[in-house]
């Protein structure tokens, strides 16, 4: 297989690995001041990503070291055609990692409040924004062979923001899981019921999206000529509903690993209907950056294979690890009892 | 302004205050994790305390060191798109690794680290910030090799309008990357040893549990002599580097305006860039700097006025901040020589006089790290990746000036509040004494709420 595939498919996992994992961090971060009635509970909540939501961010960072190693030219218009759309994101990420950190290093109520906001805002703008940016990236950026021809609000177009509240509601079903499987008590209770009145917000917003998406972009068309890929986004729906027959059920374990398979499968819809582009344009197909007119030299791509297929599955063992060592559920009393909170 | 020069400025800010938390983060690592195996080792209960209390400044200063770096990786492709393309396929990769190989272990790590006192054996607690400290180590590494390339490009050919690698073997071993992250690294454990010493002192000062602020010093104390003396050692072989590599940047350091054998090292100068030769030159010590630059006294070197003027960096900041830090960098090895002397009796309390120096000595390495950086970047220019590829044909041509004005002026608001916060936390925190940081930590607010 050529180099530049394997490199495709790698950037579609480190996308779909960060969304699944950090995914619920922004859903936490999205609801514990909901969820949360009092400020043991909010910290609970918070508490519940606490060891793991720094290990989850890098992924991201990964992604973009990734695109650029393997896509340079991607990631350099990428980068800078959405310069804005991706200063607000930095902005978001920097105070929600600060937010979760240094809540718990003050008492007042105002401190709490303060940061209790950064955690929303930094929660729910990436959310939305990454929706948005992946909804243009598959209908395609009105750029040829000189320049982007577009602002901010160019991507705030029907589309981009339906992706977006997709996003935001596939991370909100994803963290009251995670929250129903982390957490005992009435924060448990909570985040059960609010799941499940969520999934119907979602799965509205979920078929909108999929039929929206056959007028919107051509995402579709690579599934037609090779049905066989339509295995990828049946995994999607299948999911989506194995995730309201477990939660019925109260197998919300099993809830919550649909959900992870969902997001990952949306992700992989995505990616199959680009491939071969990164970027495709909506001016001109010959504009499109593609892996092929976008990529590193195969030497480059033959280092970075190399690498990642020695360390990606080292880091996947001892994640999975240090997941296993915090699978204890959290209750308020842990709060009290432990020395180190949010 | 234009979008080169707002570009620059926020790249150079963003950079600067990035590097005021790796350092501590890099050194501060290393000593928390030599007291929680000291209690691992011992069973005593005070380095249990240690661990705790250096380890709350460290977590404090950690968070931020990692949010403010991802503003750096995104900002290559935002502000300089035509460089990220010019040379993505040679220096993505060491970035994309620094990712995957250290950056996913230190923050995978810290969390069991936080998190697993009670969780995890005390031998897997502590072995688990020597991972973080390895990590952060390694992370500098891949970082510096990335900025090495920029520094002294090897192992790659101008192909297909841009330098692809071919060498990845060149790119690993740069003898210019690994003396920079020797240098980088020490002049970061002097800094954490510093700060230990500082936090020490002021409690001494105090007279505040003085057998654990007396130990907390004695550790800082003998980590920054033998970090002090590798970083004058270091710093001499990778100036034989930047000699070699970068003769624009050696002859800004010094001021060198013409080209010499058997140069001369004055020890003081007056650089007047005007007339493109030194105001003042006095006290020299024959053949010095030749020596300096290439271990030989009889070398040549190369003066400013060899080059063109638009390919020369400016001369006065590079040459004042390189004079400065060698200064500091001096400072630092006598006064960890003074503190190793002093300490080794555990009664440091009876000493306030040098207690007071020690105390705002505290800021010293940062200046001196700082306008290092200074050296190294300012000195490379007009260059971003040395004699191939000029800045000024670095930055995006997509954005425009308003959106980088924005940018700036949002990122020295957030930077600004971010430094606020910090110093109000870490002066916090620094102030309770080790017994106040543990008792709160077992009852915290939260715990009276409920």
């Amino acid at each position: 297989m050529e180099f530049q595939i394997i490199w495709f498919i790698l950037w579609g996992v480190l996308w779909a690995v960060y969304f699944m994992l950090d995914g619920f961090d922004f859903g936490v971060g999205m609801l514990h001041g909901f969820i949360g009635k009092n400020e043991a509970e909010k910290s609970l909540a918070i508490k519940t990503i606490g060891p793991v939501w720094d290990g989850n961010e890098v992924w991201l960072i990964t992604a973009g070291g990734a695109t650029f190693a393997a896509f340079p030219t991607t990631y350099a218009l990428m980068f800078s055609y959405l310069y804005s759309a991706l200063l607000i994101i930095l902005f978001a990420l920097i105070l929600r990692g600060v937010a979760i950190e240094f809540r718990g290093k003050g008492e007042s109520a105002v401190w709490k409040k303060v940061w209790d906001l950064a955690i929303f805002g930094g929660s729910f703008i990436p959310s939305l924004l990454f929706g948005v940016a992946f909804g243009n990236i598959f209908k395609g950026l009105p750029m040829d062979a000189q320049e982007y021809h577009g602002t901010l609000f160019t991507l705030l177009n029907p589309y981009g923001l339906l992706t977006g509240i997709f996003f935001v509601l596939l991370f909100l079903v994803h963290g009251s899981l995670w929250l129903s499987i982390k957490t005992k008590g009435d924060v448990k209770t909570r985040s059960e019921q609010l799941a499940g009145k969520m999934w119907y917000v979602l799965a509205i917003v979920a078929v909108c999206f999929l039929i929206y998406t056959s007028f919107a972009t051509d995402l579709y068309n690579n599934f037609i000529i090779m049905p066989l890929w339509f295995i990828i986004p049946i995994l999607a729906v299948t999911s989506l509903l194995s995730i309201k027959i477990f939660a019925g059920k109260k197998w919300f374990v099993a809830a919550f690993y649909s959900s992870c398979i969902l997001i990952v499968m949306v992700t992989f819809t995505g990616i199959v209907g680009l491939y071969p582009n990164l970027i495709p344009s909506n001016i001109d197909a010959q504009y499109s950056l593609t892996i092929f007119n976008s990529s590193s030299s195969p030497y480059t791509l033959k280092i970075m294979t190399i690498v990642a297929m020695i360390f990606v599955p080292i880091v996947i063992a001892y994640q999975i690890w240090i997941y296993r060592i915090f699978r204890h559920k959290l209750s308020t009393s842990d709060i009290v009892k432990d020395t180190e909170n949010y | 302004m234009d979008v080169l020069t707002l570009s620059r400025l926020q790249f150079a800010s963003t950079a600067a205050f990035h590097f005021i938390f790796v350092p501590l983060t890099l050194g501060l690592s290393l000593l928390v994790a030599y007291m929680e195996t000291r209690y691992v080792l011992t069973d005593n209960e005070m380095y249990l305390k240690m661990t705790k209390f250096w380890g709350k400044l460290f977590l404090i200063n950690f968070a931020l060191g990692v949010v403010t770096g991802i503003t750096l990786e995104f900002q290559f492709g935002m502000n300089w798109a035509e460089y990220s393309k010019y040379v993505g396929d040679i220096f993505g990769a060491p970035l994309a690794i620094e990712a995957t190989v250290a950056f996913f272990l230190e923050s995978s790590f810290i969390g069991l680290w936080i998190f697993g006192w009670n969780k995890v054996s005390k031998k897997l607690h502590a072995l688990s910030i020597w991972i973080v400290a390895f990590a952060t180590n390694l992370s500098a590494l891949w970082i510096l090799l990335a900025n090495g390339w920029m520094q002294k490009p090897v192992g790659y050919v101008l192909r297909n309008n841009r330098a692809e690698m071919v060498d990845f073997m060149a790119l690993v071993t740069n003898p210019y990357g690994w003396t920079k992250f020797f240098h980088t690294i020490m002049s970061s454990y002097v800094l954490a040893a510093f700060f230990v010493m500082g936090v020490s002192a002021y409690h001494l000062l105090k007279k505040n549990n003085l057998q654990f602020f007396n130990t907390s010093f004695k550790i800082a104390s003998r980590f920054a002599l033998v970090s002090a003396i590798f970083v004058l050692m270091t710093g001499d072989f990778h100036g034989v580097e930047v000699a070699k590599a970068q003769p624009t940047k050696f002859a800004a350091m010094e001021s060198v305006w013409e080209t010499q054998q058997a140069a001369s090292y004055p020890l003081i100068v007056v650089p007047d860039p005007e007339n493109e030769r030194n105001a003042m030159e006095a006290f020299k010590v024959p053949k010095m700097l030749s020596y300096l630059a290439f271990h030989d006294s009889n070398a040549e070197v190369k003066g400013l006025k060899a080059y063109p003027k638009e390919d020369r960096p400016p001369v006065t900041l590079t040459f004042l901040s390189f004079r400065l830090m060698v200064g500091l960098g001096f400072l630092f090895i006598f006064l960890s020589f003074l503190s190793v002397v002093l300490s080794r009796k555990g009664n440091m309390e009876s000493k306030p006089f040098f207690l007071n120096i020690m105390l705002f000595s505290l800021i010293l390495p940062y200046i001196a790290v700082q306008i290092g950086w200074i050296v190294a970047e300012v000195g490379r220019q007009p260059w971003i990746v040395y004699s191939l590829l000029k800045t000024a044909d670095a930055v995006s041509k997509s954005i425009n000036t308003t959106q980088v004005l924005i940018s700036f002026v949002g990122f020295t608001l957030l930077y600004g509040f971010l430094a606020l916060i910090d110093v109000y936390l870490l002066t916090k925190y620094a102030k309770k004494g080790p017994e106040e940081i543990i008792s709160e930590m077992k009852s915290s607010s939260v715990a009276q709420e409920v």
